[in-house]
């Protein structure tokens, strides 16, 4: 394998010098003696450890691999040191234009620029938590365990649900195992679930993925749909073979809605409510819970968790207590130990794969757990107080933004609802047109509609949080103005 | 040492080592400060939609961080010890890869920015999936995966997606060894497709007799980890393969033992059709108490359009700018498994740190080394534990932790390694041995640490007959205990807070 790249295309030709990548070039300078590895051996107890197993050499240990394909050469570049590879990496790091020192961006879509206190990342860089296995062994683990017990009680707080799992991957994932819960609640028996054209377009993609195996009907999921009628108007697609509702709130639009009818009105017929919530809109917004939801998933990566280009981020997955033993993904609860001290345990684990194997909830064994961590850290650190600051950030800068852009020449915003901290705007041209217009001014615009809902042609999602402050705002306006103006 | 267990006192009043977040809430306390707004404002939406409690701790950042670093001391960790959990290879991870996954560039950027601002990002990740592709011996891979439960089921989907292209639909059995983790079975469950378990012979290998017999048109695949769960390589694999080719079935491979194999052999050379890949097992993205983890799958050629999409590929070659790198379809694709990228930022950019600082020697040392430890460990303690499939290992090993004529179990001994300060081996699994006791050492360790392990196994073997009482109400020296893990079950208090006024059985 070769990596003869010349050099990468970077920062669309601001930087006068591509970063020079030993990874991406062949490169006859790179020492071929090279060998970093972390084994702690020295060649003597190497030497005497063989001896004790009675083989000659390390190869001798591999005899049961067929011969003609032991030992491979692969075709890899050779290794780097610590200080070349810290050289590498920054090189492709700087290739990348970041939204904070590099670029301006409105770009949110299901993942958003907030700020991280640093307190955050100190915890998660305690060796104690990222280098800890699942805390199977609760006697060493109750570090893990009880914040994983906080975690949970956290997001009951912030979703108003009785109890919470450890996490799933992803807040699309999460959506998709409110599916197989609201399948298990049924036994099977009711067949078709019906998702809202207005949740995540990656999401629904994410639950079709999932749905392929089961026997099983998506309905709603029309990107045709009339994106203005009310959401209660979904309880008439709603039959006695639906097991599950799942709607957005904010939705994909970033318009809230009070789901509180169209949940009563399913509950009659019969059929459970996932909301797929934003964690930062639940500090301003009524809860889902208070709604009567009866599942409230969605991605934690708002609450103190980089974009880090799209993960890793957590899904969160919250219920009603009468359906914990439906719930996948591990779970946590308060015991004691002998000594008479209060702990915690994973729990309910006949539910897991590693007991139940093919009659499991779900295969989820690996979940999100110190990306769990750190939202509990965020927030615990943010609290009452600054959790409502930083939603009320985004609440008011986005309308600030919306406010403004809407008073450009063809440009207005497409709905009239309440919204959080994102709003379609209608650009009056290609939002591709526009964006790149808006990138040579530093400027990343809003997500492109068009992609996903034919009739929102010409229309962009923008995100603002606490991040963008109003001259950005007023920068955007003053870029958009130009193209509104052409 | 003294046996200092205490009876288990009334449940109404458990001694309380660190207080929750929420006891230690004070009203009024702020942990950090926003800056105020500098835009107009504007009223906020109508009341009906605003909530009026937002029930979270009040705390100050002194408490936070107090309270977080108590927790922390409560861990075992790695950093802090020996961890020889059998099928978790809790090897050292390097804190290089730490500074690396923290660059600005890779936390700050956005998963649907345009690609040309994410060229970094991008180069990066198309690499990994070709190293990936020359380590596993594959055409072709997806890094989208969360974990290795995922990967196994995004590989059953494109196994299903494969069949169902030729038209094939009468394949719903998958073939999984008695030997297999739990994850295997449970992903062909959530597909609705039949287990049909196949047993292991005497020397640890698939039965060929039963394979044979359960191999016909109705089978999916085969599902095998190899070296399996008792650590050692199959040796009549290419039979294997050749029975499930034969039937049409194809071959997937668990991928958790690949720290086995790295330039030892290539699981596509051996005929496997796919295979995940545990990047938080095999190249150092570290366990962080339960994930997050990373589960690329590679595939064989004739499985390259059915992979998850996108990929990174080059979408456009220049000879002066170098290529550009962007997203592509595979053909037939499954689908999307998750939202955005997968995980770039703690994952990928920790593993390719990993691989680029190994090489392809790099690489072959870490196996050789890992398989080296275990053999060690296996030919210091068979004489001491009885291991029932007792041939050269791979990475790892099974012992059975029981003795004749004692009432020890494998948990005694286990919860007893705590007091010589390990980490206990991974017990009860895999289910075919009576009181396993799996063993991983991996390559991180060195040569005093695997006797010093050695020595108290030996020990607490002479203490089961001498003393056996230390070991059923062992650990004595940590600072907790057994746990009471029916009550935990019975009780379910799942959460620490509750909204005032709630009725939890309304």
């Amino acid at each position: 394998m070769t990596y003869v790249i010349a050099s990468l295309r970077s920062r669309r030709g601001n930087l006068n010098q591509p970063p020079n990548l030993r990874l991406l070039l062949e490169d006859s300078q790179r020492h071929e003696d090279n060998k970093m590895t972390y084994i702690p051996i020295s060649p003597k107890e190497r030497d005497a450890m063989l001896e004790t197993i009675g083989v000659k050499s390390l190869d001798d240990l591999f005899n049961a691999v067929p011969s003609k394909h032991r030992f491979p050469m692969l075709n890899l570049p050779p290794a780097l040191t610590e200080m070349e590879a810290m050289e590498e990496l920054s090189g492709l790091a700087q290739a990348n234009e970041n939204v904070r020192t590099d670029l301006v961006s409105f770009l949110g879509a299901g993942m958003y620029n907030h700020y991280i206190p640093s307190v955050v990342d100190h915890i998660l860089r305690r060796g104690e938590f990222y280098t800890a296995y699942t805390p199977y062994q609760p006697e060493i683990s109750q570090g893990t365990l009880q914040a994983i017990f906080e975690y949970q009680s956290l997001m009951c707080a912030l979703t108003g649900m009785d109890v919470s799992n450890a996490s799933h991957y992803d807040g699309a994932t999460a959506t998709a195992e409110a599916v197989n819960l609201a399948y298990a609640q049924f036994r099977g028996k009711r067949k078709k679930v019906l998702i809202s054209p207005t949740v995540h377009p990656q999401y629904r993609a994410v639950v079709r993925t999932y749905a392929q195996g089961m026997d099983l009907e998506l309905a709603g999921n029309n990107e045709n749909a009339d994106l203005d009628s009310n959401p209660d108007e979904l309880v008439n697609l709603v039959d006695d073979n639906t097991s599950l509702v799942i709607v957005q709130y904010p939705d994909f639009f970033g318009r809230v809605y009070d789901y509180t009818k169209l949940i009563e009105a399913t509950h009659a017929k019969g059929a459970l409510v996932c909301v797929v919530a934003n964690p930062t809109a639940l500090a301003m917004f009524k809860t889902p819970g208070s709604m009567g939801a009866d599942v409230v998933v969605g991605d934690g990566q708002p609450l103190g968790i980089p974009m880090w280009y799209g993960g890793p981020s957590v899904g969160f997955f919250t219920t009603r207590k009468n359906m914990v033993h439906k719930m996948a993904g591990r779970l946590v609860g308060e015991t004691i130990d002998n000594k008479g001290q209060r702990a915690y345990v994973l729990t309910l684990t006949a539910r897991e794969q590693h007991i139940k194997r093919e009659r499991a909830t779900s295969n989820i064994c690996t979940n999100q757990g110190l990306i769990a961590l750190g939202t509990a850290v965020y927030l615990s650190l943010l609290g009452k107080a600054g959790l409502r600051q930083v939603a009320n950030l985004c609440y008011q800068k986005a309308h600030y933004a919306a406010a403004e852009l809407s008073k450009l020449n063809g440009m207005g915003l497409c709905f009239t609802e309440p919204f959080f901290h994102e709003f379609a705007l209608c650009v009056g041209r290609p939002v591709e047109e526009v964006n790149s217009h808006l990138l040579e001014h530093g400027i990343i615009g809003g997500y492109d509609l068009g992609q996903d809902y034919p009739a929102l042609k010409d229309h962009m999602l923008i995100a603002v949080t606490e991040m963008n402050s109003k001259e950005d705002i007023d920068m955007l306006v003053e870029v958009m103005s130009e193209v509104a103006n052409d | 040492m003294t046996d200092t267990v205490m009876e288990p006192k009334v449940a109404t009043s458990p001694k309380i080592v660190e207080p929750t977040i929420f006891d230690l809430s004070s009203p009024g306390r702020i942990g950090v400060t926003m800056p105020a707004s500098d835009v107009p404002e504007t009223a906020l939406p109508p009341q009906e939609l605003l909530r009026s409690e937002l029930p979270l701790p009040e705390l100050a950042e002194v408490d936070v961080v107090r309270h977080y670093m108590h927790l922390s001391k409560f861990n075992y960790s790695v950093d802090s010890g020996y961890y020889p959990l059998g099928s978790c290879t809790m090897k050292y991870n390097p804190k290089i890869n730490e500074d690396t996954a923290r660059l600005p560039g890779f936390l700050f950027t956005h998963p649907l920015q345009p690609i040309e601002t994410v060229q970094g990002n991008l180069a990066l990740t198309f690499t990994l999936q070709e190293w990936l592709k020359e380590i596993g011996g594959f055409a072709a891979v997806t890094l989208q995966p969360a974990a290795g439960a995922h990967g196994e089921f995004t590989g059953v989907l494109i196994m299903r997606a494969y069949h169902k292209s030729r038209g094939d639909a009468k394949r719903t059995k998958m073939l999984i060894p008695d030997a297999a983790h739990g994850t295997n079975p449970a992903s062909v469950g959530m597909m609705g497709m039949t287990v049909v378990t196949i047993p292991s012979d005497e020397r640890g290998n698939v039965d060929l007799k039963a394979l044979e017999a359960a191999c016909d048109d109705t089978v999916v695949g085969m599902m095998l980890t190899n070296p399996n769960t008792l650590g050692l390589f199959d040796e009549h694999i290419e039979k294997v393969i050749e029975l499930v080719h034969g039937c049409g079935g194809l071959m997937y491979g668990d991928g958790a033992n690949l720290n086995a194999l790295l330039g030892i052999v290539r699981p596509g050379d051996l005929g496997f059709d796919l295979m995940h890949f545990n990047l938080h097992k095999t190249f150092s993205v570290p366990h962080g108490g339960g994930g997050p983890g990373v589960g690329p799958v590679g595939v064989a050629s004739h499985l390259a359009d059915f992979l998850p999409e996108p990929l990174v590929g080059i979408v456009e070659e220049s000879e002066d700018e170098g290529p550009l790198y962007g997203y592509i379809q595979p053909a037939k694709s499954i689908g999307r498994m998750k939202a955005f990228n997968g995980h770039f930022g703690g994952g990928f950019v920790r593993s390719f740190t990993y691989i680029a600082m190994h090489g392809p020697d790099g690489l072959k040392d870490i196996s050789q080394y890992a398989v080296l430890n275990a053999n060690y460990l296996l030919a210091k303690l068979r004489s001491t534990y009885h291991v029932p499939y007792d041939r050269i290992c791979m990475h790892e090993f099974v012992a059975e932790g029981r003795f004749a004529g004692s009432d020890v179990r494998a948990l005694d001994i286990a919860k007893r390694l705590m007091d010589y300060n390990f980490h206990p081996p991974t017990n009860y699994f895999p289910l075919i041995v009576h009181e396993a006791l799996m063993i991983e050492p991996t390559e991180t360790e060195n040569k005093d640490t695997l006797d010093a392990f050695v020595e108290a196994l030996v020990k607490i073997a002479e203490e089961s007959k001498t003393q056996p009482e230390l070991l059923h109400n062992a650990p004595s020296t940590t600072q907790f205990g057994r746990m009471d893990e029916v009550k935990a079950a019975r009780e379910l208090v799942l959460c620490c807070w509750l909204p005032e006024g709630y009725d939890l059985d309304q």
